[in-house]
Parts: C-alpha cells; structure tokens; sequence
C-alpha cells in the first residue's frame, strides 16, 4: 500500500519536473495543451483517489476483528445519504472530467489547423516497411527516416501508409495519429523552439520495427530555408523507380535526402491501393514482399 | 499433392535453442504427469471421475488447473520480455530476435486474456453459481463439459505452437493488413485464429448455459433480489458474452476467410477496409474486460461482507451498477483507437461515455468500503486480496479515465503507460479477484483449507511485484517509451526497465509460494480439514458438505432472504428449536459422458488441419465430430437415480459432523 503512494509520487515528481525527454517536455503549443489537459484531469481525479485510498487502508484497519474498542454494526447496509454520496462524489468527478474530455477532444482535434500568422508548411507523410518517408511538396524535396522543420511555423501533415498500419507520433511535438493504406489521416503540429526531438512508429508494423524511428529537427527560418536548398541540389531524384526501390522491406535506414520527387506521387502513394491493375505507376504497393523473404 | 498440406519437417525450429529448450522442458514436464498418472494406476479414476464428469464442480475445477497452467505459460512469456528489455538498451540487441520477441508478446496476450483469465473466471462461476443459487448442476451438463473441453482445445493448440510451426506476430488483437497473408504468410496467424475460434465456441456455449441456468433454475424462493452479488455478476458476464462472443466469432471468420480463401473485408486492396476490423474487434474486446472484471467484482462482493461479519452495504446499488455497467460496456468501444482519425464529435462521444463507466465502478468501490465499515474484519488470505484489489484498481481506473480523455490519449495510446494501465486493472482486478476466490472457494471444493502463511507471502509477493513492475512503466510510458519494442536506443530508460523486471521476479516469487502453498497445503490436509462453512459464511454454497456431494444439497434449500445460509442460522440461533427432520428423496443425476472430450478431439484434429492445409484431416475431425453428436443425441439413457438411503446416510454423516 505504501508502494502505490509512492508511485503516485514518483509519476508526480516526474510531471512536475518535466526533466524528461517525452510528453512530459513538450516543444509545442499542442503538446503543451495535451500536457495541460493530462495534468488537469491527473489533478482532479487525484483529489478522489488519494482520499480513497486512505479511507479504504483506514477503515479496513480500525475495523480489524481484534480492535474491540470499533463499533461492530452487523445489521448496517443501507443509507439512503450515503447512497446519494456514493453515487454522487463519482458522478461529480466524471461530469468534470468529462468535460474536459468533450472540450479537449475539439480544441485539439488533429485535423484542425493551428491558428497562426504564419503559412503552414506541408509535409506528406508515407509509413513504409520500416522507415519514414517523408515529401515536401511544396519544396519539391523529400527525405527518409529523418524531418526537417521550421520553428514557429504550424506544420500541416497528411499521412497514409503503403504497408501495414503504423502511427506517426512526435511526443514532444503532440499526439499520434495512425496510418493506414488508401487512406489520409491529418494532423497539425508546431515546434516552438529549435532543437532535435525524437520521433517513432507508435503502432506495432512487423520485424522492423523498433527501428522505424526518426528525428525531428526543429531549425529556424533561415536555417530551414537553407536546408531546403541544400537538398534541392544533392542527392537522388524520386520517381517511380526509385520509389519502387524505397518501398522494399529494409530495418534501421540512415536517413537521407531526395532533391526531387515525381508530382502527385503523394496521392499516386494512396490511390494505388485502391486500384488494381494501375501498372503504369510503379507503386504498387509492398505486396506480397514479406512473403518473398 | 503433400497429403500433409504446409506440414514437413521444417516446421520444427530445430535451430531456435530457446525454443526448443522451452519445447523440451514442456514435453518433460507432460512426460512426467503422465508417468505419474500411470505409477499411480489413475487412469481409469481419471477418465470416470474428471475428464468425462458433467458435474459443474468438477469442471471448474478442471477450468481453473488449466487456467493456473497456462499462468505458467504466460507467465514465462512475460518475464522472457522484461528480460529482454532490460538488456536490449542502446545498440544491443538482446537475446531475443525480433521474430521470436514479436510471438512472444503476442503469445502472452492471447494466452493471458483467453486461456488465463477466462478459463478461471469461468472456472469460480461453475463451480460456485450453481451451489449459490441452491440448485443441483448447471441448466445443460454435457454442454458444460463440452465447453469446458473446447476451450482446453484451444490452449492445447496454442501450446503446440510453440513446437510446431510458430505463433502469431502480429499482437494479440491481430490488426489487419499485418495479419493478412501478404503480410504475415506463415501459420502463426492461422495458430491464433482457429485456437480463438474453438475457445471462442466453447465460450459462447457456458454463457448459453449460464444465462439458462440463472434464470431458469433458481432454488424455490430466492428472486433476483435475493440472489447472491456473485449470481448477478456472473448473470452480466454471461449475458455479455453471448452477446459479444458471436461477434468476435465473426471477425475472426472474416480474417479467415481473407486469408484462406481470397477475400477483401480488411486486406489493402481491392477494396479492403481494415478500420473495419479495429471497430469489430472491439466491439467484442472491451465488453470482454468487463466479462473478466465483472465476476471478480462478484467475488469481492462475497469476501467483504463473509470476512467483515455483516451484510453487503448496497446491495440494490450494486446491482444497479452491474447492469449498468453490463450496458454501458457495449458503448466504449472508439477508445481503443482515438488515433485513428474520427471526428472531434466521435471521440469526445466515447470518451465520455468511456467515463461514465467510472461511474458504477466507483460507487462499488465505495460500497465494499461501507461494507468494511461496522465490520469485524478477519483479515485472511481472501481479504488480503480484496484490499489488495480496491486500493491497485482505484490508481488503475484512473489511469483509463485518463486515457478515455482523447487528447490525453493521443499522447499515452499504445505507450507503455497503456501497458501499465490494463496490467494495472486485469492483474489489480482480475487476478487479484481470481486468487481471492481460489482461496475462498478451495476449502469448499476440497474440504481441506489452503496453507495461510504461504498465501499471505504469495499475496505480498504479487502486490508488491506489481507495483515494482508496473509504476515504472507508467513513468516509461510518459517519456515516449511505445509498446512492443524488441530494443530502444534510449538509454535513460535502462534504470526503469531494469526495475520492472525485479518487480517481475518478485512477482514470480509469488507464483512459487502459490505452487508451494498448494503442495503444502495437500501435505497437510488432514490437519487442514474444514466443516461446511469455515469461514461463517452467508450464501448458500456453505451450506452443504465440503466437498459437497455430486448432487449439492441433499435437501433441496428453501429460500426465505437475501444472504440466506445468514438468516437461517441468525434464525436458528434466535428461536433455540431442533431443526426439522430432513426427509430424503431419490435424486435423478445426469450420467457422465465423454461426448464433451470426444467432440474437443475431434475440434483439435480439425483445428491441426486447417492450420496446415491437410484438408483429408480436416474433413475427416468434421466427420468425427458430427458422429460424436449423432451418439450423444440417441443415447438411451442420460441420467441415473441416486436411491434415497444413499443420500440420507452420507447426509446424516456430514450433520453429525458438523454438530461436533
């Protein structure tokens, strides 16, 4: 009993020193917000459950067959009031978390952009078998295992997937959002301040997997600006070739750049699960591949 | 043509040392009980007392030594996980390669959730429901027997997994496309799926017979509101599994179909659509945490009020809530996947609905408090476990409540915070219920007690290994650590997880002394031996022989109260009359029957088959099976009369005994 209080101190002593890397430590006005909400719901219902927990370790204890000085009340198992607090003291605490739950689930939806002076950039997210592609399309440039971008700046991600279910999770940036095949999942980010964040697969996707993590480098503008043009002038172009090239099983890539990317490969990426005899672009997915291994 | 489908030689992993070790030591350890069986020439007794008894207290019993077994099972899977990620930190690989590591976890689940925890929970409803409702078997015996054999069908083929081809990989909730053949080809999948679908059926029947039996066969006199807590929650579990069971039965047969003969209900293409299964498979998976919660609740129900010497606090309001909750459970489903793009709207629906759930289980919890309050409490091994239980599950239910919070979630989702959560509610609530009631129950099936000081160490060893294995997880969870992660680059997370696996090895301390406890307790049973109601009970299942005569009550009981053994000794001691004479009728028995463990080898052989696409073998365990019900449905005679004398002496005997 003693060691769950403990626990309870502990997840406190880490929530308030925020001294480690994860959700914890958010980079980001969603992150912060979702660290908020975490803490506010922590908050209130801890005000229950501690008093609980004392109450159940008090009463089992003063009520103890050797204590003759405890009252024994052997006929005592209805009471119209503390029905009424028995129901009510849990019903209060779930209409106040609820709503916290109802208003977070809006403010913080995924798909909602973030409010912002500044122009989103957009990066289109592609789960493969196991590594992380992801396109600029507006930069025309596209880089593995490893994002690049601007401070301050709201990021505007559409993801899928062209294998099996994976879920695209920066924990310093904000929440999850899992990619599927055929299908465009949205998630809007920020990072406030520069510095390197790890990013990862939350969503179990096969042998590779322990290894489907990349890291988020959050630079400034110019720096960003920079980046963009360096990879514009290095490295191989992504076409259907090499595209057929990329989506083959691999663990553990190092990451590396593309100065260039096939237009609409992105919805090419996504529609070519729906189609079946589309042989023109040569992105049919990594069917029947494991199977080969 | 293979007249043996996919099957040859290399399906053994004769280079896998673990696996073959672990193989090795299972076939020793199935030599060695079978030899044993044979030095002590009890086959025979086997075959005509157990494994073709349709006595509802037998195969409970039998459900749960198959669930305690495969404990053992999954049990091994875990600790071999903690180890690995205590030692696969930075560039280091373990000693598991992920294609091991990833059956591995998906073998603990499936094994946990379905052959650990289902069996035992099952296992405490037949044995016990049944003596509580005052009746003489469950509605349908030989259908109970065959559940029970279904099931245990299914935990054989998962066994033979391990020697013979290889499990699962894709998780135990086996998510498509990574479950489909393009993505996972081997059998592992197929292993999974028809082991499932065999238990599943054998599931389905005990909740058939179990709704039956609670409505339909109820001692003279006792009404819904004067059933015991444990017979209501026993009654929503059963209701919740005929409701839900089919529905897995039908996702599973989707994927079976996909994988087997060329369908697209979940594969990437042609229309395929594998969000599909999330939402079917839950809407099975979390009515089935409340069909293993909701029991453990009932036997808590039980303890709390024996132990503290006076009746349970709100028992309207209990039941309320378990009905409530019973309902509630069907409506909860979305938040096992808030990450998958629904609307602001959908998942701030379930995540409220979500939380009212927290509703009813909070008002129990305040009852079992109020129910210790004006009590003696004995503070024995069921007890230990029941606060034990209330204090583990409140910090458990407020993690989920968290988590029912979706942007709480989209932070904490597949995160080992997750892992701790579930661990924290199954093994705080479940578990927890399940020894609560092993120990409640044992001296009753028995006549003998189990060993006090070995279950308080085994109770202190689980509680605190809990903790130590699983807080560490919650903070790992928070600092970005995702589940199924066969090695990590972080090395900060080395510490916790070396933690949680010191708490795994105290927790396996607490699976020794239960070993122990159980071996010294049948050393000792003579200096063990309990009347029929060693602990002052108040329901009617101590009110009978411990153990009690294979039809129950040799006088069927009358029922004038809620908690009625109570009332009729509360009675007897106020009024000071000789009870009345007891008068002695024949009893008509249901006989034996090996239809239950005929049609389950006949399900394996079918099972076996299809697995490894040896069709001949298949049709021919359909054959079998179909046969097998042919005899059972011309049997000439299926019940036998126990003459009255018979009854009246053994009965006689157990008075006498108990006046003493």
């Amino acid at each position: 009993m003693r060691y769950s209080l403990l626990a309870v101190i502990l997840i406190g002593a880490a929530t308030l020193g925020g001294c480690t890397e994860g959700v914890l430590d958010p980079k980001g006005p969603i992150a912060l917000a979702e660290r908020q909400i975490l803490l506010n719901a922590l908050g209130i219902m801890l005000a229950i459950v501690i008093p609980v927990i004392l109450a159940i370790l008090a009463v089992a204890f003063w009520f103890r067959a050797s204590n003759w000085r405890a009252s024994y009340l052997p006929d005592f198992e209805y009471s119209g009031r503390l029905e009424l607090l028995v129901w009510s003291v849990p019903a209060m605490t779930v209409l106040l978390v609820g709503g916290v739950a109802w208003v977070g689930a809006h403010d913080l939806d995924p798909r909602k952009p973030i409010s912002s002076s500044v122009k989103p950039v957009t990066v289109q997210v592609v789960s493969l078998d196991w590594k992380w592609l992801f396109i600029y399309p507006e930069q025309g440039i596209a880089s593995v295992n490893h994002l690049t971008v601007p401070v301050g700046t709201p990021i505007s991600f559409e993801l899928t997937s062209s294998t099996v279910m994976n879920s695209f999770f920066v924990p310093q940036l904000g929440g999850q959002i899992y990619t599927m095949s055929g299908m465009v999942t949205r998630l809007h980010l920020q990072a406030d301040h520069p510095g390197t964040y790890p990013g990862l697969s939350a969503m179990f996707s096969g042998d590779g997997f322990a290894d489907m993590r990349f890291a988020v480098d959050a630079v400034p503008n110019d720096g960003f600006a920079q980046w963009v043009t360096h990879t514009q002038n290095t490295g191989p172009v992504l076409d259907a070739k090499a595209y057929a090239d990329l989506v083959k099983s691999s663990k553990a890539v190092a990451p590396f750049t593309y100065r260039a990317v096939a237009p609409d490969l992105f919805g090419g990426i996504v529609n070519a699960e729906l189609a079946t005899d589309d042989s023109s672009l040569c992105i049919r997915s990594t069917s029947s591949q494991r199977a080969e291994q | 043509m293979n007249l043996l489908g996919k099957l040859d030689w290399s399906a053994i992993p004769l280079h896998e040392p673990i696996i073959m070790g672990a193989t090795a030591f299972m076939v020793l350890v199935v030599l060695a009980v079978l030899g044993f069986i044979t030095m002590k020439g009890a086959w025979l007794y086997l075959w005509r007392e157990w494994l073709t008894s349709v006595d509802h207290k037998r195969i409970g019993v039998m459900y749960c030594v198959l669930a305690l077994v495969m404990l053992l099972r999954g049990f091994s899977d875990a600790i071999m996980m903690r180890a690995q990620q205590a030692v696969a930190a930075g560039g280091a690989q373990g000693y598991l390669p992920p294609e091991h590591f990833d059956q591995i976890f998906s073998a603990h689940g499936t094994i946990m959730i379905f052959f650990m925890a289902m069996p035992f929970v099952v296992g405490l409803m037949n044995f016990a429901v049944p003596l509580q409702l005052g009746v003489r078997d469950v509605a349908f015996p030989t259908l109970n027997s065959v559940s029970f054999w279904l099931t245990a069908s299914g935990a054989l083929l998962i066994n033979v997994s391990l020697a013979v081809g290889e499990f699962s990989k894709a998780g135990w909730w086996g998510y498509p496309p990574l479950s489909e053949l393009q993505f996972s080809p081997g059998v592992g999948v197929d292993y999974y799926l028809w082991s499932l679908q065999i238990s599943g059926l054998g599931t389905l029947l005990a909740g058939i017979n179990f709704v039956t039996t609670i409505l339909k066969m109820r001692a003279p006199g006792m009404s819904y509101m004067r059933m015991p807590v444990f017979c209501w929650t026993a009654l929503a579990t059963n209701l919740l599994i005929v409701a839900a069971f089919p529905v897995l039965t039908a996702v599973l047969a989707m994927l079976l179909l996909d994988r087997y003969l060329g369908f697209h209900f979940f594969t990437n293409d042609a229309g395929g659509n594998q969000m599909l299964y999330a939402n079917l498979f839950w809407v099975w998976g979390h009515p089935e945490v409340y069909i293993l919660v909701l029991p453990a609740f009932g036997i808590f129900s039980e303890v709390v009020p024996t132990f503290s010497g006076k009746p349970l606090f709100g028992y309207r309001s209990m039941v309320a809530a378990t009905m409530a909750i019973c309902i509630l459970s069907f409506l909860v489903w979305l938040h096992h996947f808030f990450t998958m793009g629904a609307s602001a709207n959908v998942n701030g629906f379930f995540g409220v609905m979500s939380m009212i759930i927290a509703l009813p289980t909070g008002a129990k919890v305040f009852n079992w408090l109020f129910t210790m309050y004006g009590g003696r409490v004995r503070f024995s091994v069921p007890v230990l476990w029941s606060i034990g239980f209330m204090i583990t599950f409140v910090i458990g239910g407020m993690t989920g409540v968290l988590q029912a919070v979706p942007p709480a979630d989209f932070q904490l989702h597949n995160s080992v915070f997750l892992i701790a959560h579930f661990h924290n509610v199954i093994i705080g609530g479940v578990v927890f219920g399940v020894m609560a009631g092993y120990n409640y129950w044992f001296p009753k099936a028995f006549g003998f007690a189990l060993d006090e000081r070995w279950g308080r160490a085994a109770f202190w060893c689980w509680f605190v290994g809990f903790y130590l294995a699983f807080m560490p997880l919650y903070l790992l969870g928070l600092m970005g650590m995702t589940r199924r992660m066969q090695h990590y680059d972080d090395l900060s997370w080395q510490p916790w997880l070396l933690l949680a696996m010191v708490g795994t090895v105290v927790i396996l301390a607490g699976i020794l002394c239960q070993v122990v406890q159980l071996v010294v307790s049948i050393r000792n049973r003579d200096r063990l031996r309990v009347t029929g109601d060693p602990w002052n009970g108040r329901t009617l299942e101590w009110a009978t022989a411990s153990p009690p005569p294979a039809w129950n009550f040799a006088v069927q009981p009358r029922v004038a109260g809620r908690d009625a053994l109570w009332s009729s000794k509360q009675r007897a001691l106020a009024t000071k009359d000789e009870p009345p004479e007891r008068v002695y009728e024949p009893i008509e028995m249901p006989k034996n029957s090996a239809t239950g463990f005929v049609t389950a080898f006949f399900a394996v052989v079918i099972g076996f088959a299809m697995i490894w696409h040896i069709w001949w073998m298949a049709g021919l365990g359909v054959f079998g099976a179909f046969v097998t019900l042919l005899a059972f449905a011309f049997r000439r005679r299926s019940e036998t009369e126990v003459p009255a004398e018979q009854i009246a002496r053994l009965d006689r005997a157990y008075q006498a005994g108990a006046a003493v």
